[in-house]
């Protein structure tokens, strides 16, 4: 196409006088119909390419529902034995081991199953993990937004980022080899010592397993999440309310208090929430350091197990279709409760981030 | 009461941005004083070193000293000390969309340890009047939050804010410049009552309410002072050229 060629813009950035006096007359000797103007007009409307691009980008949207309808279908179907057999007395339910007389949860033999002390595993770990994960995020968040100078800020952001793309199973293994031992030998004699009037550590298990290093883990993992999102609401508070607050004559802490925490603590919480739902579904690392032990102690330094703990180790050798439904119906709980708590965590998030400036480092 | 202020040699820079140059003036206690100027003049700059906010920017450099009262606000105090004694409302309203009014109004007091119940509320009502804001919010001082009023209301709740703190000295970088004719003239009334009691500087792009409001004048052009005299003269028969190109709107 040589008149397209001549009306192309020179690659030149300045056009010499020839340049342009070449390209004139090739503008102007077509007045009836350029290429442009007849390749433009030969091309169509593209209507039915652009339905179809439609159709295809609301499949994919779609198909995230239909992922999730799925999973929640086969969830209901799988555990429809165990809910027949058990109906809501899952959640609650106990039983007394005849030779023993003791109280049990978990019998596969005998095909009795009570979700009790996993709930229970899985809400101690997740609560002790917020406990210690919570004032070390928010504190991490606050420095690096309000008091980090700028050459420290990005690698220091970037590490704490790193410490949410290390695989669970890692976190499980430095759990099992570095952080057990170290609880066993010298955190736990002391936790006993100090604080076991309080019935809350037990000199009962030598393992050093249990829901304490669950939770400590736990807090590890989710300290990432918790400080990315709240850095996200205190770096949208207008810098205006900072200003508003130090003219009063605050000191940097007040300053941080009224003018930032308060104006983002909405987010926060939904940032100590989302925390709480990783914390919640997180299974391989809490399946390496609780110790799997389907019973509930009030010692944090005992043995017990969590919803994601027992499906991942009794999954693949269940002995009989029940114990498969039983499994299947604490995923089923789980998946519930986690999907719940997420949105809850999301929607705080976002109450306080819509609308904000866009972020400026 | 409010307090004089003496400006002597103020320099201040923006990393190498040397935003104000040698600055010298006496700003008169209990009067109102214009800082006009084009964009970028640096008369921002300049009310923002009066407390000291501009060293709040990492970036920020100050030389020079600034007399408020009998005190050396550079030499012989620290920035907490010197905006408790100098309040500050902003160009856009900025107050505290999580408090109530009246949460709004004592929180520099709060801020400070003041706990005070029965004379809060009396300080609270004495602010909110002085800003002339009581009449329209007496009776949802504590169901509504701050951030639910006009923006003319906004902006007298953070003059009632900044008035809590009984300053001496009131700063105001262009407090209407995002107001309405009718919220612009409240709080041009108000800053002709107020001046009875504090000093004040306030800095405008409108070269009306700097007449309308102020005894003294003062004119920036590219971080310097150009002229400083009593507003009539500067509007009338200012003794600068450039001046007069500005007042005359020649340029900015």
């Amino acid at each position: 196409m040589p008149e397209f060629r001549a009306r192309q813009i020179p690659s030149q950035p300045f056009e010499t006088p020839a340049a342009q006096s070449s390209a004139v007359p090739a503008a102007s000797s077509a007045p009836e119909s350029s290429a442009v103007r007849r390749f433009l007009l030969a091309r169509g409307n593209s209507a039915l390419a652009d339905r179809g691009f439609h159709w295809l980008m609301v499949l994919c949207a779609l198909s995230i529902f239909g992922i999730v309808a799925l999973i929640l279908w086969q969830l209901l179907l799988r555990s429809q034995l165990s809910w027949h057999a058990f109906g809501f007395r899952f959640f609650y339910q106990s039983f007394t081991d005849p030779d023993s007389h003791r109280t049990m949860y978990w019998d596969p033999v005998n095909s009795l199953f009570s979700a009790v002390p996993f709930i229970y595993g899985t809400l101690v770990s997740s609560f002790l993990a917020l406990l210690l994960a919570v004032p070390l995020a928010v504190g991490v968040a606050v420095f690096l937004t309000e008091m980090c100078p700028g050459a420290l800020r990005g690698p220091l952001a970037f590490l704490t980022e790193l410490l949410a793309a290390i695989p669970s199973v890692i976190y499980g293994f430095w759990g099992f080899f570095v952080l057990v031992p170290l609880l066993r030998e010298h955190v736990n004699p002391l936790l006993i010592q100090w604080f076991g009037w309080t019935g809350l550590f037990n000199n009962d298990n030598p393992t050093g397993l249990g829901f304490l290093a669950a939770g400590v883990i736990l807090a590890i993992m989710i300290l990432p999440i918790i400080s990315s999102l709240t850095r996200e609401v205190m770096t949208a508070v207008p810098h205006s309310q900072r200003e508003a607050v130090l003219a009063l004559g605050a000191t940097r802490w007040e300053m941080i208090r009224m003018g930032v925490l308060r104006n983002a603590r909405i987010g926060i919480v939904g940032g100590i929430i989302l925390g709480l739902g990783r914390a919640l579904g997180e299974t391989m690392a809490v399946t390496m350091v609780i110790g799997n032990t389907p019973e509930i102690h009030r010692s944090l330094l005992s043995n017990g197990s969590s919803m994601a703990a027992v499906i991942a180790t009794q999954f693949t050798e269940a002995v009989g279709d029940m114990h498969l439904s039983a499994l299947i119906e604490l995923g089923l709980a789980l998946f519930i409760v986690t999907i719940i708590v997420n949105a809850l965590a999301q929607l705080l998030v976002w109450a306080v981030t819509r609308g904000a400036p866009a972020q400026t480092h | 009461m409010g307090v004089g202020i003496e400006v002597t040699n103020l320099n201040a820079w923006y990393g190498a941005n040397h935003t104000l140059q040698d600055i010298n003036l006496n700003i008169p206690a209990n009067h109102a004083t214009a800082l006009i100027g084009p964009s970028g003049c640096g008369k921002s700059t300049f009310v923002r070193c009066l407390n000291r906010m501009h060293e709040t920017n990492p970036i920020a450099r100050v030389t020079g000293s600034v007399r408020i009262g009998d005190l050396d606000i550079y030499a012989e105090a620290k920035p907490v000390e010197i905006r408790r004694r100098v309040g500050m409302v902003f160009q856009r309203p900025n107050p505290f969309p999580t408090m109530s009014i009246y949460d709004n109004v004592a929180a520099g007091l709060k801020l400070n340890g003041y706990s005070n119940r029965r004379s809060l509320d009396e300080i609270v009502e004495n602010s909110l009047k002085n800003s002339a804001l009581w009449d329209e919010v007496k009776d949802d001082l504590k169901k509504k939050s701050g951030a639910s009023l006009s923006g003319g209301q906004q902006q007298r709740l953070c003059i009632a804010r900044a008035l809590a703190v009984d300053p001496e000295v009131l700063l105001m970088d262009e407090p209407a410049s995002t107001l309405d004719p009718v919220s612009t003239s409240k709080i041009e009334d108000l800053i002709f009552q107020l001046k009875v009691q504090y000093t004040i500087v306030i800095v405008t792009h409108n070269m009306q309410q700097a007449a309308r409001v102020a005894e003294k004048t003062g004119f920036f052009l590219n971080g310097r002072m150009v002229e400083f005299d009593s507003t009539h003269k500067i509007f009338t028969n200012p003794s600068d050229k450039r001046t007069e190109d500005y007042i005359t709107g020649r340029f900015g």
